[in-house]
């Protein structure tokens, strides 16, 4: 077992071990932010609303997430190789960085699967509790963000930390685009010292310990609101 | 037990299809096209001054070849998995890989060079690039290049998986300078996309530690006995005159260091 | 109406992502078979098995599960061709050269294997106790139980989850592009980059994903409704 290059990446590697968990966190949190009215108006709203989520929905879960990653970097960079102009403007800094380019694209696949969840979820309050919200006068908004939403988000929670798992396993997908998350300086080691297991098996362990993680913290989070079933 | 019996006779099958008969030497190439040296056209066909190269170092083994293309940044790796036979992609001689594995006889040598974006700036000294962007194609010695001599002055660096990616980010102003090889480059600012965009800075300071001294067959350190052969095809053809002939066929005279007609 | 680019022949790339796509869904079609071999396997083990093929099984579906594809499509497609050359150096045989497709292949499968193994875990568990024990009672043995009452039973069970697995194989033989692996998204990538037109060989690769995914779901609602015959229709 080779592990000279250890002590020599790993700072680097702390480093990447952080721009993984910004990506994750970043990506879950916009993406089910995304995925609330994606599902809810599939359950409730206008028809012509709720055809568009639907093939919003399909759109995301029919293609790989590795294309819709490059379709947006290298296909928008194409663009702007175009019209340089874009250079000038301030969103230059953002539109220049791969790191941005990776969010958007795990925030709109999140958004479509995410979508698909929260629109079970949506399903599966049972309609008596809504009915009750009404009676006492509660307006739909009061009654999605008071009763609707908590009573869904609630029943949901083990499948969004499966989902939640998935999204840290498609990080490593934004190493293709410069960025130096795990996975990218695990490329960067083995670009250097032609070394290949050690550290790809590194990486597993640490993207297992961050399941770990992450497996535990929803475990806790179910914990605090007791479900009766 | 039938059952049994077809699951047998299937994994008899893979194996059988999966050993290949060793008849032709298989080398491997960059996935990234890598023009006037290997590229595949529409039709899907190699071609390039190095496909034509392996064609003739072939001829003269009397082998039948073939080239395959692997991901750059794991060629080393796949070589001393036995992927394939030989590294036949531009790739450097330097000590560092030669830690790993062994190189035949250069083939060819020229120099690395920056380029940018069209403004007339040509200073490309470390100093004046602190603070800027350049890209370079990862797991090649142009990296290791701009981590020795540009990142310590204040640069930053993007590692892209192929060169035609990093290619196009600098068209697309995601980086302000590329580094990597002369002919390589001057091909892509030779094209549209090159021609709009951007300009040719200069060649870098050599070092040949970092850059090596040309480009080899990249071959197995066990494979001594294809080494000799390898060596001696290249000799053959310097001889001959094949390379530059394959030189003037692609229009690089002046820009190739070629083996010398021993 | 197509453009030229896209043509069959030899000035558009069409015909290249028509073989692109062959090869995707022959990777995809192999390693979801072997997924499933290795999912019968692995969830035998868990039902049935002793401690130690319990543990190897959730070992394995607990590494792939928590590894992103990548990483392992990685270390499978190294570790496995070294693997398999130090076994075979044992028993004496030389070699073998794997080609990338067939690696591919065994890799996509070995990962689908751990799904696959949950996914029958959960649709054997489901089959009532009560018809295996009839099955016992009438003398038959394991394999014969398994064919007669375990397979027909679960399968409609297993369904939705073997759809959905067949989904993710197809999207995760794109994944075998980072290795540098023949198949649609590595041909579109090196069209895009030879024509420079990022955008539209993307979205073209884009929606041939879609229209496999879509006629997929087609057929799978087309299987689910022959296997669910004469089970009471879901409300």
């Amino acid at each position: 077992m080779n592990w000279t290059w250890f002590p020599e990446y790993l700072p680097l590697l702390f480093q990447g071990v952080w721009l993984t968990i910004q990506l994750l966190v970043l990506s879950m949190v916009f993406g089910l932010t995304l995925a609330v009215p994606v599902g809810l108006v599939q359950v409730t709203g206008p028809k012509w609303l709720a055809r568009i989520a639907r093939g919003y929905c399909t759109l995301m879960r029919g293609t790989p997430l590795l294309v819709q990653l490059w379709l947006l970097y290298f296909g928008l960079g194409s663009v702007f190789a175009a019209f340089p102009e874009v250079r000038q403007s301030i969103f230059w800094p953002i539109l220049r960085e791969g790191y941005f380019y990776a969010i958007l694209a795990f925030t709109l696949n999140e958004g479509g699967y995410g979508g698909e969840i929260m629109r079970g979820a949506f399903l599966s309050v049972p309609k008596g509790e809504l009915e009750a919200a009404r009676a006492y006068g509660m307006s739909p908004w009061k009654v999605l963000h008071r009763v609707w939403l908590p009573r869904a988000v609630r029943n949901v929670l083990p499948t969004l930390a499966s989902e939640t798992v998935l999204m840290l396993k498609a990080t490593p997908l934004a190493a293709t685009v410069t960025v130096l998350d795990i996975f990218g300086v695990i490329l960067r080691v083995r670009q250097n010292t032609y070394i290949t297991y050690e550290p790809l098996i590194t990486a597993a362990i640490i993207y297992m310990a961050l399941t770990f993680l992450i497996t535990r913290a929803f475990n806790y989070v179910e914990g605090l609101v007791p479900s009766r079933r | 037990m039938t059952i049994r019996k077809m699951l047998m006779a299937a994994a008899a099958a893979l194996a059988i299809s999966a050993t290949s008969a060793k008849a032709d030497l298989v080398f491997a190439t960059d996935t990234s096209a890598y023009p006037p040296f290997t590229s595949q056209n529409a039709a899907g066909q190699w071609e390039g001054w190095e496909y034509d190269l392996m064609n003739a170092l072939c001829a003269e083994m009397n082998e039948k070849c073939t080239m395959i293309p692997i991901a750059w940044d794991g060629i080393i790796p796949a070589l001393l998995e036995k992927k394939m036979d030989g590294i036949l992609g531009s790739m450097s001689i330097t000590d560092k890989r030669k830690e790993t594995i062994n190189f035949s006889d250069m083939y060819y040598n020229s120099a690395a060079v920056i380029i940018g974006a069209k403004n007339g700036d040509m200073d490309f000294s470390p100093e004046h690039l602190s603070g800027k962007t350049i890209g370079v194609q990862g797991a090649t010695t142009h990296q290791n290049y701009v981590d020795k001599y540009y990142v310590p002055k204040g640069a930053a660096t993007k590692a892209y998986q192929k060169q035609d990616e990093a290619n196009a980010d600098l068209a697309a102003g995601r980086v302000d300078y590329l580094m990597a090889d002369g002919v390589a480059l001057r091909d892509y600012l030779n094209s549209d996309e090159g021609k709009a965009c951007c300009e040719l800075k200069g060649a870098v300071p050599v070092d040949v530690d970092i850059l090596g001294a040309g480009v080899g067959v990249g071959l197995r350190k066990e494979d001594t006995a294809l080494l000799e052969r390898i060596n001696a095809a290249i000799k053959a053809l310097a001889a001959k005159g094949t390379f530059e002939e394959l030189t003037k066929k692609y229009g690089l005279e002046g820009l190739l260091t070629l083996p010398t007609k021993s | 109406m197509i453009p030229e680019i896209l043509s069959f022949g030899d000035k558009g790339f069409g015909d290249e992502l028509l073989r692109g796509t062959q090869y995707t869904l022959v990777i995809a079609a192999s390693a979801y078979l072997i997924g499933i071999c290795l999912g019968l396997l692995g969830s035998a083990g868990k039902l049935y098995g002793g401690a130690f093929a319990r543990g190897t099984a959730a070992v394995y579906t607990t590494i792939v599960r928590s590894v992103p594809e990548v990483v392992l499509i990685l270390i499978l497609y190294f570790a496995g061709t070294r693997g398999t050359n130090t076994l075979l150096g044992y028993f004496g045989l030389g070699p073998i050269e794997v080609n990338g497709t067939l690696a591919a292949i065994a890799v996509l499968g070995v990962v689908q294997g751990a799904y696959h193994t949950e996914v029958f875990r959960a649709a054997i568990q489901a089959v009532p106790a009560g018809q295996v024990e009839a099955g016992k009672a009438f003398g038959m043995r394991g394999l014969q139980i398994f064919r007669r009452i375990i397979g027909p039973a679960m399968l409609p069970n297993a369904i939705p989850g073997l759809s959905n697995l067949w989904l993710i194989v197809i999207k995760d033989t794109a994944l075998v592009a980072v290795v540098g692996n023949y198949e649609l998204l590595s041909t579109t990538a090196s069209a895009a980059a030879f024509t420079k037109r990022y955008m539209l060989f993307f979205l073209t690769t884009a929606l041939i994903y879609l229209l496999i995914t879509l006629i997929s779901n087609y057929f799978i609602s087309k299987l689910e409704s022959r296997y669910r015959r004469g089970q009471t229709k879901l409300a």
